[in-house]
Order: structure tokens, then sequence, then C-alpha cells
């Protein structure tokens, strides 16, 4: 019995968090994305970079289960179902799934968040959607919470339209990672924010995502934020995946013509 | 006796076809199809069921699906009784009772236990409501999660996969602005432990006499086109924090008319220098308390004499 469990414990170890084969997206003759193919670990953080354009938010939106691809499988290591097909779950599992073992950060925290409910509700929400009916427990939850992206607990019961840019980015964090999801998707999550304020988002998130293990998935077309927070990089050009790599070996050491161009037009101070 | 030797007069010639095509307002067709839409409302108890909702002589907001339903379930030998916050005499139920009245050849009553049919907005009558009886309510918005969640497509998933998790935000918001759950009107149910629903705006006082009803409850949204229903003897549980169970309004006055201590209260300002009084929002309820010779403070004051005079 022990045996087993254990094995278990190893099996699902051993196994890649998601896996990806041959993903294309095409809308009617224009190509999203084109043959995608890469497996990422438990606590593996995902950087895609490329230019605007370039296929990277069709493709995190096909990994999302958000947009069927045409072509492909995204299999993912669900808690309830191992690794499993997302499309071919049914849509109320996967729609679960999506709710236990995901957070998504919008680049625009509008998207990610509710308007009309308080900072404080919003962070909570994931709790109640996962059954949780006790309000002391999760507002606790939710102030610690919203402790650890370093927002004034004085402003909890504030509607996100009264935060900064900034908060409410936070706020959008803090609820993406209260339920302790196993795979983060973040989509630009420092892009329509000033440099001083991106710097200490940063900075957060990469302790968040250390501390918990998560798992993550970076869009981005900064290369700075990519060389922060990112074990591995997938570049991206016209729909295809033009170079893969760890962090640092594919900016240091470019080899191929676009990723080189990429990396040589970061603008120096 | 006037409503009496009318309805009299009328019923002679209710039994020709031409009086029976249309009777109750609407055409067979439409009244088949009503009925069809609360077969199937009764069958999932709290499901919202779409329906062609017809254009009717009031506007929508005057209680277009509540008067739908009445005109699909009508029949000649029912007793008709329609209330507006609880009252028999507000305008719009006297309207809507007329209406009834002439096109459907019904008997009417105030009295709830007379009724077989009662039309409500606001209200549940106090006096419990017993096996036979059918309560339709007029409902304005059919859809508890539509305040949190615009997409209808999205709202019809929730339902359909049972993710209610949304609907907690709102009490959630209630308790960390008011310290308490503070939604007093359509206070959001879980009908047969599977369906939320949106009981109508009536109190949350009224709420537990939906749970294990002995009559059935319809309920008709005519500008949003759903139907839904609770049958009798259905679980209907009013939802709540661990931490922040469900209660019910409580006051600490009586009835100022006939002492009731036990009905959902109105308050009624009576002049600019404070005064007001509380009174039974159910009219029928307080006169039937009075008639048995049970009085409150103000019972015989002059501004209610005056009151009385006019009515008479």
């Amino acid at each position: 019995m022990t045996m087993t469990a254990h094995q278990e414990t190893i099996d699902q170890a051993d196994q890649p968090l998601l896996r990806v084969r041959g993903l294309s997206k095409h809308y009617g003759m224009i190509t999203g994305c084109r043959d995608v193919s890469f497996e990422m670990r438990p606590g593996e953080v995902l950087g895609i970079v490329g230019e605007s354009g370039s296929g990277k938010t069709t493709l995190l939106n096909c990994l999302s289960g958000r947009l069927p691809p045409s072509q492909g499988r995204v299999e993912f290591n669900a808690s309830r179902h191992g690794l499993v097909d997302i499309y071919d779950l049914s849509e109320p599992d996967r729609r679960r799934m999506q709710r236990e073992d995901w957070g998504f950060v919008h680049q625009n925290p509008r998207d990610g968040l509710r308007m009309r409910v308080s900072g404080g509700a919003n962070v909570a929400e994931p709790l109640m959607n996962l059954g949780r009916r006790h309000y002391g427990d999760m507002r606790q939850a939710s102030l610690d919470w919203l402790n650890r992206v370093e927002l004034d607990l004085s402003r909890i019961d504030d509607k996100p339209r009264t935060y900064s840019g900034g908060m409410q980015q936070r706020v959008q964090i803090a609820r993406n990672l209260i339920h302790a999801p196993r795979l983060v998707f973040m989509d630009e999550p420092t892009g329509g924010l000033d440099v001083s304020v991106q710097a200490r988002l940063l900075d957060l998130m990469r302790e968040l995502v250390r501390d918990l293990g998560l798992a993550a998935i970076l869009v981005t077309h900064d290369m700075a934020v990519a060389r922060l927070m990112a074990d591995r990089l997938m570049v991206m050009k016209s729909g295809a995946v033009v170079e893969t790599g760890l962090t640092d070996q594919v900016l240091d050491d470019p080899q191929h013509p676009y990723t080189q161009l990429l990396v040589s037009s970061v603008l120096q101070i | 006796m006037n409503a009496q030797s009318n309805d009299a007069a009328l019923t002679a010639t209710s039994n020709s076809p031409e009086r029976y095509y249309t009777y109750g307002y609407l055409d067979e067709q439409t009244k088949r199809m009503i009925r069809r839409a609360i077969l199937k409302a009764v069958a999932i108890p709290g499901y919202q069921v779409p329906f062609g909702s017809r254009e009717m002589p009031v506007p929508y907001g005057w209680g277009t699906g509540g008067i739908q339903l009445t005109a699909a379930i009508i029949g000649p030998d029912d007793v008709y009784k329609c209330i507006d916050q609880g009252a028999d005499d507000t305008t719009n139920a006297v309207s809507i009772r007329r209406f009834f009245a002439k096109v459907a050849d019904v008997a009417t009553t105030e009295d709830t236990a007379e009724a077989t049919i009662i039309q409500s907005r606001h209200r549940i009558p106090e006096h419990p409501l017993k096996d036979g009886q059918i309560m339709v309510f007029q409902v304005p918005q059919p859809e508890p999660l539509r305040g949190l969640e615009p997409r209808e497509m999205e709202t019809r998933a929730m339902h359909a996969y049972e993710e209610y998790g949304l609907q907690y935000v709102s009490l959630y918001e209630n308790v960390s602005a008011f310290g308490r759950i503070a939604a007093t009107a359509g206070y959001p149910v879980m009908v047969d432990e599977r369906y939320l629903m949106s009981p109508s705006p009536i109190p949350k006082f009224d709420n537990p006499k939906l749970h294990n009803s002995q009559a059935l409850m319809l309920f008709g949204a005519g500008r949003e086109k759903r139907i839904y229903a609770i049958p009798p003897h259905t679980t209907v549980r009013s939802l709540d924090f661990e931490d922040y169970p469900f209660e019910t309004q409580k006051w600490e006055e009586s009835c100022a008319l006939c002492a009731a201590d036990d009905s959902y209260l109105d308050e009624v300002v009576l002049d600019d220098q404070g005064q007001r009084m509380f009174v039974c929002s159910d009219s029928h309820y307080c006169s039937d308390r009075r008639a048995q010779g049970l009085r409150g403070p103000m019972a015989g004051h002059e501004l209610v004499d005056i009151d009385k005079d006019a009515g008479q």
C-alpha cells in the first residue's frame, strides 16, 4: 500500500507538468502559431519571447484552454486526472481544472479582476470557487495575501478602480496565487506599468514563484523581464519557435539570426 | 356583492366557443407554450426555462411575466388574489385583479386562505399557504448571478456545472462592508441543493416560507423571458457563511394597527417631526387580525379612521 503510494509520488514527480506536441493554430489562412512542442517540469518558469504578432498570445491562449488549437495536443498533469489532453476533458472538468490548478495573470488587470467588487473579495473569490464557506478564514487569507504582495491593508475594501495600475496588478497576482495553483500563465504581467513599479513587481513575482515552487509560463516582449524571471526561453517568430534553451544561454549566445537581432535591439542606458 | 352578480352574468356566456378561444386573454397556442415551460420548470426545480414571452397590455416591469403565468393556468373555478407590496388595495394589484376578473371570469378575493392563485411581486402572504394553492411571482431579474457576471453564456455554464462560488462574493462584500449579510430582498437560495435561484424581490423574511412549502411557487420574468418554479415540498436553502448564518429581519416594534409581532412590517413616516408607525405589509393579514379584535397602539387613531372612511 505504502509502496504503491510512494511509487505514485515518484511517477507524479517524474512526469512533466505540461507536454505540448505539434501545436498549431490557424485563423483561416493566417497562421497564429505552428508546430510548437515542448515540455515543462514542476517549478519551472518558461519565458516566451518574440515581437508583436509572433504568435505568443495565441500560443498562451491555446495552452490555457481558452482557444482550441487547429492541430496538436496540450497535455497537463492535472491533480484530479493525471496527464491528460486538456481538450479531451469535458467542459466542466476542464473548467474545474482551470479553477483548481491554474492561475491566469492578464496584461490588463481590468481583464483579470472584477471591477465591481472590492479588492479583498477579488482575492478571496478563488477560495469561494473552491467551496470555502467560512468568511473569517477567507478574510484572513486575503489579508495575508495582500500583505505578501505589499498592498496597503487599509485599502482591502476599496474597489479596484480606486487603485493605481501597479496596485491592481498586485491584486491580480494575489488573486491568482491564493489557491496555490500548480501552473500560472502570465501575459505580459508588467506591460502597462512604469519602470520603477515594474522592477518592484518583478522582484515580488520572482520571490513568490521561487517560494511557492510554482511553474509559470510568462509571455513577454521585454528581454529584461525574461532574463529576470525565466529559467528557460522560447523565442518565437511568425508563429514558429526559432530557438529554445536556458535563458542565459539564449540571451548571451543567441544562435538564430532573429534572436541575435532581438537581443541586440534591447535598449541600453 | 356586486362582483358576485357580475360573475354570474359572465359565466352564462362563458361556455360558448368564442368566449373560450382567448379565455384568459392569451390565445391557446401561447398558453400551451407557457404550460410546457411551466411543466419543465416544475420538473427541474429552480432551473430557468426560456419561453416566448408575449406583449401584454401593461409595460414590462409591471408584472408581465406573472400575468402570463396566471393567464396560462387560470380557469373559471379559480379564486384569484393579487397583491403588490403585500397590499391588496394598491393600484397595480387592483388593476391586475380587475383584468383577470374581466378576461377570465374568475372570482377574486383578498382572503389568502380562500384564493387558489395568488399573484405577487414583493411578498408571500403571512397566512400559511396550503396544498392546492399556487403562488405566481412577477420577477424583474431572474438571474441571481447577473450583477456579478454580465455574460449570459457564462452564467448558463455556471448553472449547468453548478459553479456557484461567485454568488458568495456578493455575500462577502456585504459582510466586509456592513459586518453582516445586509442583503434584504431577492436573497439568493439553493433549490433542491442543485440550482441557484433568485426568489424575485421578496424580503428575506419570506425566504423560509419557500422551504418545504405546500403550495406550488411559479416565477415569471416577462422581459427576461424566463419561467422557473419551486414545486411543493422542495428543499430551499438561503445561502450563508459558516460564521455568518442566514437570518431574517426582526423588528423591535409590533404592528401599530393589529399588534402583530410576527409579520413583516413597513415603516410609515407620519409627519416631519420624526413620528412614524410600523404596520403589517400584508394588508389582509392585518385587517383579519383587527376583525378578530386585536388592537395595536394606533388602532382607532384619527389618521387610520380617515383612511378607513376613504376606503368605504
